[in-house]
């Protein structure tokens, strides 16, 4: 930058801005991406949320520039990127398996993207070393990878990525292959950094729970498509599609016939399990509830909930979700095989196509 | 832990023993006798000396021979480490039609035996470049040497690139490393005990091959094992040949040590 001016200039106009325009990709004739438009506003954390061979990890290398697009146009900060090779992206990556330079130390790992533009060793080290302290990571900068644990060389892939300011940073499923602790932990921190950073990130998860937990949106993606983007609360308590209801999450699908039985209405329902209340005889419903009866199939107590699985007498298995309390006495009482009565309140329920 | 009775123990033992010593034994005899001062090789030794030591180091064509092993070694190593090397990325990292094939053609010298290789060499040298106009000469040998070098260079390089992950290749593309930068900083030195290990095979391959060097040797050009092998059918200065052999013991001694010293490194990383 030649003035503070500029620098101001830079940091008001979106630079991190990324947006797809009609993003088609096939290989063979395969199509794993199909028409594809997806904006990302600088500084957000959007997740690609979906299952294996959803497409989520071929639009994010075609960010990274890895895949060329068979159809349609990049562009980051307004600057149209399709074509340019990936070593000229403001892009950086995490990858899955980290892909730390295993004939590198840790300090040299860091490095390793400003050595490439030409930076002496000592221009280069206060940057190095303060990348490696942003990820708490001092003591292990003369080691070599192999040494390190998962978790370590998870937040030295970040630290190699981020050292260079990058306008966005993609993440490919950067926490799949730690425990489930862990990677609570690091969900939390990557979120902090993401914050203190305030660069846009791009996270590939078919991971729901993190998806939900990271992300200021989701985008859901299906057979190459994105089948719903949203906030977390808009996917998960307002799913738009059946896909949508099913994969995030436990759903209940109540078909049109039946709601068309107790509210008039043929249309196809999700409502999620913990909207739907077990009753006993002495609960009472209001005039906006939709009530079902059944039998008690299944009762599973997962710790912080118990789930009933009841059956309906048209074939329907309906799951609830109750919180436990410390006292067993205000739990839920009922057994297998017990009749019981079902309801959510008709507001709770997402209507499907 | 395979646990072995006594019996099966000293069994083994001897088994051991006994082909050690038809492996090494030989070569001692080698190593002593070139301090024998008789004309010919004998046993027992009856006196010892260094006259043969001062007689090969003297002479002119040993010096020849020894050059011209060292250069013909040195040039095929060196075609094999371009060409085994390409070969191996080209076959490793891409698909095409008729990969399967190129892959058999490669291997295929060191299979052929060297006979008909050296034949095969020599009809065409003589019989289809020569009345052309083309005189291969030295590079006749080194050509000939390096169709199986590049087999030592391609299953090193090989093999070691399909252990590597691709990805650590587009972390350095995706860093800002230009395609070269990303080839000299990260792949070669991924694989390049690969590539050294092979190239020191493939110098050791031709430094002693005998077969495809008489058949492709030049009119008056002798390698060493050439030199070695007329020596012995001219038995009046064969005391020499064993202070050659030596020597040679010795020299290979070295690739040996080194190709284990990169395997333990290799075996260290991972």
């Amino acid at each position: 930058m030649s003035s503070p001016i500029a620098a101001t200039m830079a940091s008001t106009t979106a630079a991190g801005d990324v947006s797809l325009t009609g993003v088609t990709k096939t290989f063979g004739d395969m199509t794993a991406v199909r028409d594809l438009d997806l904006n990302v506003p600088q500084g957000e954390f959007l997740s690609m949320l979906g299952p294996s061979g959803s497409g989520k990890t071929t639009v994010l290398r075609m960010i990274a520039g890895f895949e060329d697009t068979t159809s349609g146009s990049i562009r980051i900060g307004g600057e149209d990127l399709t074509r340019v090779p990936p070593h000229q992206r403001p892009v950086n990556t995490v990858f899955q398996d980290y892909a730390l330079f295993p004939h590198l130390t840790i300090a040299e790992n860091v490095a390793y993207g400003l050595r490439v533009r030409g930076q002496s060793k000592s221009d280069r080290s206060d940057a190095v070393s303060s990348a490696i302290a942003q990820v708490r990571l001092e003591h292990v900068s003369s080691r070599l990878p192999h040494q390190l644990s998962g978790g370590q060389r998870q937040r030295i892939a970040l630290a190699r990525a981020l050292i260079l300011r990058p306008r966005v940073l993609l993440l490919d499923e950067p926490l799949g292959a730690l425990d489930k602790q862990l990677r609570e932990e690091m969900q939390i921190e990557l979120k902090s950094i993401q914050r203190e950073v305030g660069i846009t990130f791009i996270f590939v998860t078919h991971d729901q729970e993190e998806a939900l937990t990271l992300s200021d949106r989701v985008a859901v993606f299906n057979n190459g498509r994105i089948e719903q983007i949203g906030t977390a609360r808009e996917v998960y308590e307002y799913p738009q599609t059946e896909f949508v209801a099913r994969f995030l999450g436990l759903s209940n699908i109540i078909p049109a016939r039946t709601v068309e039985q107790l509210t008039g209405q043929a249309r196809v329902v999700s409502v999620r399990p913990e909207r739907v209340r077990l009753l006993t005889d002495a609960d009472a419903t209001s005039g906006n509830d939709i009530v079902l009866a059944g039998t008690v199939a299944e009762i599973v107590y997962t710790g912080p909930t118990t789930r009933v699985l009841v059956d309906t007498a048209d074939g329907l298995r309906l799951i609830t979700e109750t919180q436990n309390s410390h006292h067993p006495a205000a739990d839920v009482e009922v057994r297998r095989g017990d009749r019981v009565r079902v309801a959510w309140t008709d507001d709770h329920s997402a209507t499907l196509p | 832990m395979l646990r072995l009775s006594r019996g099966a123990r000293i069994g083994l033992g001897t088994i051991v023993t006994v082909v050690l010593v038809f492996m090494y034994v030989p070569l001692l005899l080698v190593v002593l006798n070139s301090f024998n001062a008789a004309r010919i090789a004998s046993w027992p030794i009856r006196d010892f000396s260094l006259e043969w030591w001062g007689k090969a180091f003297a002479s002119e064509p040993i010096r020849a021979a020894l050059l011209n092993s060292v250069l013909v070694g040195l040039g095929a190593t060196a075609v094999a480490l371009v060409l085994g090397t390409l070969v191996a990325f080209a076959l490793q990292r891409h698909s095409f039609f008729g990969k399967q094939s190129v892959s058999l053609l490669i291997v295929l010298p060191i299979a052929l035996p060297g006979v008909v290789t050296g034949v095969a060499l020599n009809n065409t040298y003589n019989q289809l470049l020569e009345p052309i106009g083309i005189q291969v000469g030295y590079f006749g040998m080194i050509i000939a040497h390096a169709t199986f070098c590049i087999v030592m260079v391609f299953n090193n390089v090989f093999a070691r690139l399909r252990r590597l992950s691709p990805n650590v290749e587009e972390a350095s593309r995706d860093l800002g490393a230009t395609p070269w930068q990303t080839f000299r900083l990260v792949t070669f030195p991924q694989f390049r005990s690969a590539f050294i290990a092979g190239g020191i095979l493939a110098f050791a391959l031709s430094f002693d091959e005998v077969v495809v060097t008489i058949f492709t040797a030049p009119a008056g050009v002798d390698t060493l094992p050439l030199w070695m092998m007329n020596q012995m059918a001219r038995p009046n200065e064969a005391s020499t040949v064993n202070v050659v052999a030596t020597i040679v013991i010795l020299f290979s001694l070295l690739p040996v040590w080194a190709s284990q010293r990169l395997g333990r490194e290799i075996g260290d990383r991972n």
